[in-house]
């Protein structure tokens, strides 16, 4: 005789859904790549923006933050980019590896939850790891400022306290602005679509040096994805032949250069919210289709 | 490939749904001034293959400071033809940027055809008065083509009045670029002023420019600078003013 739904007690009913069970792999997937010492690349962001900081000492003060602005965010863009796409590629062939994989799916564990929980894990480094820098980024530019600042006071001479204040002003306008933020959020989402896409690539790749390379690539193209789409749509009297390639790159690859912001936002332009919530949620959209796809492969792969 | 089917349905489908969002994002975006690099061949031969990868893979701004870096270094050997190359290539990679459209106006404007016009090696002085005059005009190319791009600023055309006033001479023209500078909300006030005095340096705008001088005078004691009061007189002479009509400062103003 065996029990009906109804007369098993409810904390052993297994759910279709476990936000528990999420938790627990990408708490766990976090724990690992924080073993591997993914963090120590933030010394590197460190010295890049103490050495550039350095370096540009006897430029004028706006050239002094524009370049420490640049280099740090680009600096951030890379780092987040390829901590993300390098971290994701080794999930699924390191837990083959280690059978880890074979343990946990054994479990009553969907793989669109192991997925999901691999993908959180990245992205919750990939958060930290932004963090981390935007805090680094952030004192490096307040020291900065305080040094400009302090030496505009020591220069003042004979200016008018007011004319000292609007110095001061025209300074601190120059240091932080409120768009910094939505580009570094924009930094942040361009790494974890990377995440999710080289996550969808490991389900069916070979091994972790064809996912590094196909995501590499993917990166690339996506940045140029924007040209393919504008030939398509532009009625010229291209060749069918090529349109239909654009066509086809601008379905499958992913517009990248939508989530690059912060040149330009470096360069004074403000970001107004309903465009950076436009693109937000584009970046959202990707992550959760590219996991899905990689789920339908994953499902379908035997182990 | 059968077991693929699904996932690539799954990105061909959301490919067709985001192709129209995505063009009309990106069209927001460029009316709002982002993505405004024109990234062609041009600038795949002035910054090599690397530095064109580099800038279409969303680094332009990093390789537009290691090139005005590399500018200042040339300034300091004052190779001033490589500067307004370099300077070239860093506002084609960063064209909303208006320090550096500001920066390479000033450097060929200034100090460029100031090191042209003192040429040691060029003993003719019509030759260094020529080269002189190119660097002027180089300096005005580069802001004219920086209004171009940044047409939502004041600071551009203020800098382009500032060159026509000291470098052409050219005060009508000074007048009319800071009168569009002073259009804007975020534009200092000094600009209207400026935009009025370079109006009274020009032969026959003279009622003109008393008008615009007498407006400002209007608006009260804190625009009765000295130069305003002194271009005001000017021009209530030369237009004849009657002493009743004439700008009366109060007594005792300082």
């Amino acid at each position: 005789m065996t029990d009906s739904p109804a007369t098993i007690p409810a904390r052993t009913r297994h759910k279709i859904f476990s936000f528990a069970r999420v938790k627990a792999i990408s708490g766990n997937t976090l724990l690992e790549l924080i073993r591997l010492k993914v963090f120590y690349f933030l010394l590197l962001f460190a010295l890049v923006i103490i050495g550039f900081s350095a370096f540009v000492l006897n430029f004028t003060f706006q050239e002094q933050f524009q370049v420490l602005k640049d280099v740090s965010l680009g600096a951030m863009s890379i780092f987040t980019v390829l901590l993300a796409v390098l971290s994701t590629a080794m999930l699924l062939p390191k837990d083959i590896e280690d059978r880890t994989l074979y343990t946990i799916l054994a479990k009553p564990v969907p793989r669109f939850e192991y997925l999901l929980g691999k993908l959180l894990g990245v992205l919750l480094m990939l958060l930290v790891a932004t963090l981390l820098m935007s805090a680094m980024f952030g004192a490096a530019l307040y020291l900065r400022q305080e040094m400009v600042v302090s030496a505009t006071l020591r220069g003042a001479g004979n200016a008018t306290p007011d004319q000292v204040q609007a110095a001061i002003r025209e300074i601190k306008q120059q240091t932080f602005t409120s768009s910094l933020v939505p580009g570094i959020i924009a930094i942040y989402l361009k790494a974890a679509l990377c995440a999710s896409i080289t996550l969808f690539i490991s389900t069916f790749a070979t091994s972790w040096i064809f996912t590094i390379l196909t995501s590499v690539m993917v990166y690339f193209i996506g940045h140029i994805q924007s040209t393919a789409r504008e030939y398509w749509l532009a009625s010229g009297n291209g060749s069918q032949l090529a349109k239909i390639f654009m066509f086809f790159v601008t379905l499958i690859f992913p517009d990248l250069q939508l989530f690059n912001l912060v040149d330009d936002i470096v360069a004074g332009n403000s970001i107004q919210m309903a465009m950076f919530w436009k693109t937000a949620g584009l970046g959202l959209s990707y992550s959760c289709v590219y996991l899905l796809a990689a789920y339908f492969v994953f499902s379908a792969k035997e182990l | 490939m059968k077991k693929r089917l699904p996932a690539l349905l799954l990105i061909l489908a959301f490919g067709f749904a985001r192709m129209n969002f995505e063009q009309k994002l990106t069209e927001e975006h460029r009316a709002a001034y982002f993505h405004g690099a024109k990234l062609n061949l041009g600038l795949r031969q002035k910054v090599g293959q690397f530095g064109f990868l580099a800038a279409l893979s969303g680094f332009r701004s990093i390789i537009a400071d290691l090139l005005w870096i590399k500018a200042h270094t040339e300034w300091e050997q004052t190779a001033w033809g490589r500067m307004a190359l370099l300077f070239d290539t860093v506002t084609t990679l960063q064209p909303r940027n208006i320090m550096f459209w500001d920066m390479s106006a000033w450097q060929m404007s200034w100090n460029a055809s100031l090191a042209a016009f003192q040429d040691p090696k060029q003993p003719s002085l019509k030759l260094r008065l020529k080269a002189q005059r190119e660097y002027f005009h180089l300096g005005r190319d580069f802001l004219i083509r920086g209004i171009q791009n940044n047409p939502d600023s004041y600071k551009l055309y203020e800098a382009l009045g500032h060159l026509y006033d000291q470098k052409y001479g050219d005060h009508l023209s000074a007048s009319t670029q800071y009168a569009e500078a002073a259009k804007f909300s975020d534009a200092p006030s000094y600009l209207k002023r400026f935009a009025a005095y370079q109006l009274a340096e020009c032969p026959g705008h003279e009622r003109e420019a008393y008008e615009k001088l007498r407006a400002l005078f209007e608006k009260g004691d804190k625009e009765w600078l000295p130069t305003l009061l002194l271009r005001l007189r000017q021009m209530e002479e030369k237009l004849n003013i009657p002493e009743d009509q004439r700008a009366k400062v109060p007594p005792g103003f300082k």
